[in-house]
């Protein structure tokens, strides 16, 4: 098994999911590199997470309705505790694209059920998500379209699908974002407006054809009795959705790529790569799996180690699923869950349809500081049992020279590629205290958890 | 008097989703108005006249008590030609002065850069938010970024101070580290080390600050009283920011605009009132703004994305006062159903600039445009 292997099998779990531990990375290297890959790609031979401890010891997290703080804890200990981690990577993914919150839909349960779906679809056709997406109440209600009438047209779902879910500005008129409109005229929910003291009823999807615009409409060229779905049905062929959704996936799996109002004026990091996804795109019938299948196994993909930043939600989870001792449901939940939104990315509540702006605008002074904070403080408790595996691995080697201390948890970390200067300063930290010598020196456990605090304030720590 | 010598500080107001101007500054006798807006429409006896013709939203109050005062310049008509009518280009459009190509730098970034050349005070510019405000970002320059002023510090998990102090050194020499490393990492570099000096500068508005002004229970009053706190500590931030949204009222806008109108009125009511009692209110200008306002027709329900929208220009050294065109709203002057901008706002941009951050404004807009005179000149 060599370091190569590791390493590159690192970065795929890092991508594909939130990290791994060094035992997992050595069993996953023996299976094979497109094993893995395969086995990732195929999230329903896995045992999906058991909810049942969640709902006992966290009641407030099954059908929230309204009540704010405990929201989006049952994602998190979804991907804390998952063992199919690129499904809950590419709910992530379609979370960022179909931005929807709870900021203006009041209703957790909604949300979730639309993450829950992204969740069951995300690997599927693009055509069948944007078909359920459509249908989804809390995105109706998020984009208004139960105000969307035969004889009261409202835009905003139309435009956005447009704009941010499959196409983006350029590629289509104002006329086209009329008709659109119009096509999804009479898609609403039921019941409308349900209030209910402490709660919620569930909202389903209805099509009402009574409030259905009938006259003929003309979207991108074709003109007819369009309706919604004959209106995804031409999204969905146009080369500028194919570019779109791929070059999302490129930024969020890949390199991260300029803000996406610049994607209109400004190339592709790597254009061939996002023209090769695209077309796997188009001659899958628009089959997300294959899409991914084609950018895990490509040479770009291997190549771009450390090339992205992490999101909040992919270094919390990824820390937490490391140090460990997060995965049963203890009080504390709701603020681990919290703590995404600290660094700039509440979950199932973005800041707008248009998500997060991702890269390095999720950096900035304060959510740096978030960061560095939450991370050394996990990282820093030893009593962890993924930092205790740390230390008995460690504990394997014998006594550790300073440089040893350093090399070692750089590389159970990872491994991680920092620069020399960095390494030199953690060596000469390390070297303020000699050598560890773990018969004699009952603080060698902390020591090593001071060496992991450096290395996850460290800025390469913020890069995947 | 010693106040007037202070130097100025700008106040961003964003109000994002694109408000609704139209029920912010109300043409509400205009039969018009009544036929375009059907659900809508605030009632003629319900506006709070400015002048015969125009009012503000009823729940504007305090906004209209301090327009009375001539605290306030309202600045008709704001926008750009070609208004793409999207959030998220259009907000660029705003933050970066580039109404034509796609602008990476943001206006007030640049205004930062000018006061600080060299870097000396991390917390010239503040932004309030999880997240920096694109108007703010310049590579290079620092900003601090506050979520919460009550706990902004590095790595205070660490409660023995001996080994805190020790970490925090090495901290600062690995973010130093700049050779080599490439642009994002060197971003990240100096993001740490401002947030390490920026934290210590900080730290001690919320300890110095009293006073009795209760602000209202809303998110933009409690970001504006961090403002206060940090302006009031006298820690020489020249440019704040702030947002408060949304105000994208697609849908059930009457109660929904309402509350917000509400919210920004009572908090910028009690931001000034708190800086009068410490008498720090004479150096500070808030602008308020949106991205676009919109439609002049209802669509049922709520208003879809529109372009010209009103601007606000708010403190003691503004001469009150309209400014800028109201745009027509007769359907034949309506373009794609919206009224058309009749003041560019780098216009507005200008005189802020020039005339109250005294700076050239010229490289920072990328041009010359007419300045409304809304500020003082003493």
């Amino acid at each position: 098994m060599t370091e190569t292997n590791i390493a590159l099998m690192a970065h795929l779990m890092r991508r594909a999911s939130f990290g791994a531990s060094r035992e997992e990375l050595e069993a996953r290297v023996s299976n094979g590199y497109e094993a893995t890959v395969e086995e990732l790609l195929n999230p329903e031979a896995k045992e999906p997470v058991d909810l049942y401890d969640l709902f006992r010891y966290q009641p407030w997290t099954w059908k929230p309705g309204t009540i704010q703080g405990m929201g989006h804890a049952s994602w998190l200990y979804r991907m804390l505790n998952t063992d199919a981690p690129l499904q809950e990577k590419m709910a992530l993914f379609w979370h960022g694209v179909f931005a929807t919150g709870v900021s203006k839909v009041d209703h957790w349960d909604e949300i979730i059920d639309l993450v829950d779906m992204l969740r069951e679809k995300g690997m599927g056709s693009y055509r069948e998500i944007l078909r359920a997406v459509a249908r989804d109440p809390a995105m109706i209600y998020w984009l208004d379209n139960n105000e969307n009438h035969a004889h009261a047209v409202n835009e905003n779902w139309g435009r956005e699908l447009l704009e941010l879910f499959s196409m983006g500005v350029g590629n289509y008129t104002e006329d086209d974002v009329r008709d659109c409109s119009r096509a999804f005229t009479g898609w609403t929910i039921t019941p409308k407006l349900p209030r209910f003291p402490m709660g919620r009823f569930d909202w389903f999807f209805e099509y009402r054809d009574e409030d259905h615009d009938h006259d003929d409409k003309t979207f991108l060229g074709h003109t007819g009795d369009l309706n919604g779905d004959d209106i995804i049905d031409i999204i969905v062929q146009q080369p500028a959705a194919a570019q779109f959704i791929c070059r999302h996936l490129y930024n969020f799996f890949v390199a991260d790529e300029p803000q996406v109002p610049a994607w209109s004026v400004t190339l592709p990091r790597d254009p061939e790569a996002v023209d090769m996804l695209a077309k796997v795109f188009v001659e899958s019938d628009y089959d997300m799996r294959s899409v991914l299948r084609a950018l895990f196994n490509s040479d770009f993909f291997k190549e771009a180690r450390f090339a992205r930043l992490k999101s909040p939600a992919e270094v919390v989870i990824g820390t937490l699923r490391m140090a460990g001792g997060a995965d049963f449901p203890s009080p504390g939940l709701g603020n681990l869950a919290r703590q995404t939104g600290y660094m700039g990315q509440d979950l199932m509540n973005p800041p707008s349809v248009e998500g997060w702006h991702t890269g390095s605008e999720w950096i900035n002074s304060g959510s740096l500081m978030r960061r560095t904070n939450f991370f050394a403080d996990l990282v820093g408790d030893v009593e962890r049992p993924g930092i205790q595996a740390i230390i008995v691995n460690l504990k394997a080697r014998g006594d550790l020279s300073p440089e040893q201390l350093v090399e070692g948890c750089l590389d159970l970390m990872g491994p991680l590629e920092i620069s020399d200067d960095s390494r030199t300063e953690l060596v000469n930290h390390a070297a303020e205290d000699g050598p560890i010598q773990w018969g004699n020196n009952g603080n060698s456990d902390h020591r090593v958890g001071e060496m992991l605090q450096l290395i996850v304030s460290l800025r390469d720590y913020q890069f995947a | 008097m010693t106040t007037a010598q202070k130097d100025p500080v700008l106040v961003v107001l964003q109000m994002s989703g694109g408000n609704d101007s139209l029920n912010t500054v109300i043409p509400f006798t205009d039969p018009l108005y009544r036929d375009y807006r059907p659900t809508v429409g605030i009632p003629e006896d319900k506006a709070l006249p400015i002048t015969d013709s125009l009012g503000f939203h009823p729940n504007m109050g305090p906004i209209s008590d301090m327009y009375k005062q001539g605290n306030i310049a309202i600045v008709h008509g704001v926008g750009y030609e070609n208004s793409p009518r999207s959030h998220f280009r259009s907000m660029d459009i705003w933050h970066t002065c580039e109404p034509d190509t796609l602008g990476t730098q943001g206006w007030l970034g640049q205004v930062i850069r000018d006061i600080d050349p060299k870097k000396e005070n991390v917390v010239t510019g503040v932004s309030f938010g999880p997240s920096m405000f694109r108007a703010m970002a310049l590579p290079g320059v620092p900003v601090a970024t506050v979520d919460d002023l009550n706990n902004y510090g590095l790595l205070t998990g660490i409660t023995e101070q001996a080994q805190r102090d020790r970490i925090l050194e090495r901290y600062k020499n690995l973010y130093a580290q700049t050779i080599g490393t490439g642009p994002v990492m060197e971003f990240l570099g100096q993001t740490g080390l401002d947030a390490l000096k920026g934290a210590d500068i900080l730290g001690v508005a919320p300890q110095k600050y009293s006073s009795t002004i209760e602000y209202a229970d809303n998110p933009i009053a409690q970001k504006l009283k961090g403002i206060a706190q940090i302006h009031l500590a006298d820690l020489g931030t020249r440019i704040f920011y702030s947002d408060h949204g949304s105000f994208d009222s697609h849908s059930n806008q009457l109660g929904m605009h309402g509350v917000l109108m509400s919210d920004v009125s009572v908090a910028i009511q009690d931001f000034f009132d708190d800086l009068r009692e410490h008498d720090a209110a004479e150096n500070v200008i808030m602008f308020v703004f949106s991205e676009f306002g919109r439609r002049t027709h209802d669509n049922g329900s709520g208003t879809d994305h529109g372009a010209a929208g009103v601007t606000f220009v708010i403190g003691d050294r503004v001469k009150g006062g309209e400014y800028g065109e109201f745009p027509s709203i007769k359907l034949a002057d309506l373009q794609q159903g919206d009224q058309v901008p009749s003041t560019d706002f780098r216009s507005v941009y200008s005189t802020l600039l020039e005339d109250w951050l005294g700076m050239d404004a010229k490289p920072i807009v990328g041009g010359t445009f007419e300045k409304p005179a809304f500020i003082e000149t003493n």
